[in-house]
């Protein structure tokens, strides 16, 4: 066991997509029970920075498995495909329309004030982004097709940015 | 099994058997200090049986100050003089001060932090907060008959890092050893959810008396898991009372100009505010310009003046939903806690927002600093192994300044602590050997919007090609909530020396200066302080690693066990002299040398973690 293992190593759990949260938080909760630095609160400056430096790595494990496109990502780069976003610009025509029209109507909401709109719109993103992580699901725990699987998680990232800005954009009509 | 001596006149000969550890609460408006005594957390009362502190401060002739009631009855009298609430400015410049000019106080603005200009000189917010503090030690220090050997320190959840580290600040002045910083709704939560056995999602609301903050923890065996919290470090009772006293002189057609004025406008404000969460309607008195004035206010007409910031925190308490991804339903209870939920319209807004009658049994005033005396109690290795433990977040995220003056975000918020991030950067000129970092703390996009806490200066890095550099810059955010930087250039391995300006705060030598210059409660010259902390330190290394070698010695070989044995006769041999300075290079050889013994700990510890073989895990 060593801070550079891969989270499902660190965790004990099988690389995959298909999980259970609850068992997980359980999981990542026994494990900060054992390195927080807390836990050594009377046992030196020493202790409480090794301590700590497994706890981050802990906490960043638990924040990869926990969120599924992260989990997507990492399971990909496990598998010899890397998602390397920033390395593949090219993404279905079809797509990207989609995309343009969702600002156009995000922008339009916005201005207008219209909250409920917006609301609808981050609803719409949610239920793409739930379609399109199904898909990669598929793909990685039965098909077996991970560059399929990194183009789609590539999709997923750009679903997710959008509805971040979304939701920011719900903040600032929420508290001016 | 030899154990450490240190006899010194007057202390008990058995040190170790009792670790004090206390909790502080450090109110706006009211300040306690809570411990453990025979399996119970209480909050220890001062000479006339009174648990609450006011958090005021008044600076008189000769160098003498009040602390407390003394000091609170006398604001009126002696408004600059008098310091109340000074938590609203503790990491605060003058230019963050909302409604400055309504407060009596002169202020000075000063780079770090304002301060404030009284009859015995300039006092900073630090400064005022530690004498609270160093009062509440004397309090602990009295009542349990012994010296303390920590301190858990709560603090609003939405704090910023200047914000945090002032405090930290002030606790060092005042003498105290920090164990941890904690939010606090999670405190709130330790002394609620203990007491109870409760399971599942709970939402604390904490509205003080200058801090608003909203809490969405998950409890699970001990385990508080924050999972989502925001607030406002700027939003409490002060501001409705000063709604109140606004609307006050308004309706009397009358200013307050003098510091007098201001400060009795808004006593009386708070009376009746208070008044009025048990009458529907009371008459509010005051004395102006030397003159009586009185004013009829019913319930109905604060409600309205609230009312604004009411649905201000009630937006807080939506946005923490949306981040947490929760609905209200969800929530299984929601904790009241602060003075100013005594108020009947916030109780009702809060139920209907969630459905449900918050749960107010437990008092408000105390719940927060019980909270943190039952987190001292396991930090000092005497609670029940195993029994608590605290997952918090940071609340606000962090971000660096990238080009046109925009954020980019690097630690989002309601990322759970501790955690640490990595960017890589590179250099734009041939040849370029330092760089500049500005990071900040906030939700906005425009760095002018957020908070600025330093600027790093990365110095030392090998002259290469533009673009050729890559700068991994790490932040780390430590379980306090505060943020250290590191920065390393991988392609050489040169770790480039970082300072930070920071752009807050009190400079290392001003809190130098302070302690030199003999902080008011200091009751030995420095050396010797210096001298017996260092001796104290040396002890808890000394039993530390006897108790880590009677629990794990297996995992170190003879050669290495020997050396660790060394180590520790050689610290407790220089530890019985009188250097201090040799004492703490004992003992820091002492933690170095178990650095792989800890390490080798930790990794048998996860071990059986993961195989699941815990004794309590069934």
């Amino acid at each position: 066991m060593n801070l550079a293992d891969d989270p499902f190593t660190l965790f004990g759990l099988p690389p995959r997509m298909a999980f259970d949260r609850a068992a997980l938080d359980e999981r990542w909760r026994r494990l900060q029970g054992e390195v927080h630095p807390d836990r050594f609160a009377a046992e030196g400056a020493a202790a409480q920075r090794v301590a700590m430096q497994w706890a981050v790595r802990v906490n960043e494990a638990y924040a990869i498995l926990k969120d599924p496109l992260r989990r997507a990502e990492c399971l990909c780069g496990l598998r010899g495909v890397p998602v390397q976003a920033e390395r593949h610009t090219d993404m279905p025509a079809g797509f990207l329309m989609q995309q343009m029209a969702w600002r156009e109507a995000l922008d339009d909401a916005a201005t207008d004030g219209n909250a409920a709109a917006v609301q609808a719109l981050a609803d719409d993103v949610t239920a793409q982004e739930r379609q399109t992580l199904a898909h990669v699901q598929s793909l990685l725990d039965d098909v077996g097709d991970v560059p399929a699987a990194a183009q789609q998680v590539r999709v997923l990232m750009f679903l997710q940015k959008f509805r971040r800005d979304i939701d920011r954009r719900l903040d600032a009509l929420e508290s001016p | 099994m030899a154990l450490l001596q240190i006899s010194e006149p007057g202390q008990s000969p058995d040190p170790h058997q009792r670790r004090w550890a206390v909790g502080i609460d450090l109110g706006t408006t009211h300040s306690l200090v809570a411990a453990v005594r025979s399996g119970v957390a209480e909050c220890l009362p001062d000479e006339s049986g009174e648990v609450l502190l006011p958090s005021v401060v008044r600076y008189l002739e000769e160098g003498r100050r009040q602390i407390g009631r003394a000091a609170r009855d006398a604001q009126a009298l002696d408004p600059e003089n008098t310091l109340v609430s000074v938590k609203r400015l503790m990491g605060r410049r003058l230019a963050d001060v909302a409604g400055a000019e309504r407060l009596p106080y002169r202020f000075v603005d000063r780079p770090g932090m304002v301060a404030v200009a009284t009859r015995d000189g300039e006092k900073t917010p630090v400064e005022v907060s530690a004498e609270i503090l160093a009062a509440l030690r004397q309090r602990a220090e009295d009542t349990l008959d012994d010296d303390l050997y920590g301190a858990v320190i709560t603090v609003p959840a939405y704090f910023d890092d200047a914000q945090r580290q002032a405090t930290k600040d002030a606790a060092q002045l005042a003498g105290l050893n920090v164990l941890r910083l904690i939010s606090e709704p999670t405190a709130a939560a330790v002394a609620y959810g203990l007491d109870r056995g409760s399971e599942g999602l709970f939402a604390v609301y904490d509205l003080g008396g200058g801090t608003f903050d909203i809490s969405l923890l998950r409890l699970s065996r001990g385990v508080f898991e924050v999972v989502a919290t925001g607030g406002d470090a700027a939003l409490g009772g002060d501001d409705i009372d000063e709604a109140l006293a606004r609307h006050v002189l308004q309706q009397l057609g009358r200013l307050a100009d003098s510091p007098h004025d201001k400060r009795a406008v808004l006593v009386a404000a708070r009376a009746a505010k208070e008044a009025l969460s048990q009458a529907d309607t009371v008459t509010l008195t005051a004395t102006l310009g030397g003159e009586a004035v009185s004013l009829a206010v019913t319930r109905e007409t604060l409600e309205a003046l609230a009312r604004p910031l009411i649905d201000r925190t009630l937006s807080a308490v939506r946005r923490v939903l949306r981040d947490a991804r929760v609905t209200p339903a969800e929530v299984q209870g929601v904790v009241m806690v602060g003075g100013s939920t005594r108020m009947p319209r916030i109780r009702t807004a809060v139920g209907e927002l969630f459905g449900r009658e918050p749960l107010v049994d437990v008092d408000p005033d105390q719940v927060v600093a019980i909270g943190a005396a039952l987190q001292a109690q396991a930090l000092a290795g005497q609670g029940r192994d195993g029994e608590l433990l605290l997952l918090d977040v940071i609340a606000l995220s962090l971000g660096l300044e990238t080009m046109g003056g925009l954020v980019e975000r690097v630690i989002e918020r309601n990322t759970t602590i501790p955690v640490a991030k990595a960017q890589e950067f590179t250099t734009f000129q041939d040849g370029q050997t330092a760089m500049a970092i500005h990071v900040v703390q906030g939700e906005r996009d425009l760095v002018s919007d957020c908070r600025s806490l330093a600027r790093f200066e990365l110095r030392g890095i090998p002259p290469m090609v533009a673009g050729a550099a890559r700068i991994r810059v790490t932040f780390q955010v430590d379980a306090d909530g505060l943020l250290s930087v590191s920065a390393r250039e991988q392609t050489s391995g040169v770790e480039a020396a970082v300072t930070v300006k920071p752009s807050y705060g009190l400079a290392d030598d001003d809190i130098a200066r302070m302690l030199r210059d003999g902080f008011s409660h200091a009751e030995d010259d420095l050396a010797a302080r210096k001298l017996r902390e260092a001796r104290v330190e040396a002890e808890r290394m000394v039993l530390a690693t006897g108790s880590a070698l009677r629990a794990d010695g297996h995992l170190l070989s003879d050669v290495e066990r020997s050396t660790v044995e060394a180590l520790v006769a050689s610290l407790r041999s220089i530890a019985s002299g009188e250097d201090a300075d040799a004492i703490e290079a004992a003992t820091e050889a002492l933690a170095e040398g178990t650095e792989a013994f800890a390490a080798a700990r930790m990794n048998q510890g996860l071990r059986q973690a993961l195989a699941g073989r815990r004794i309590d895990d069934v």
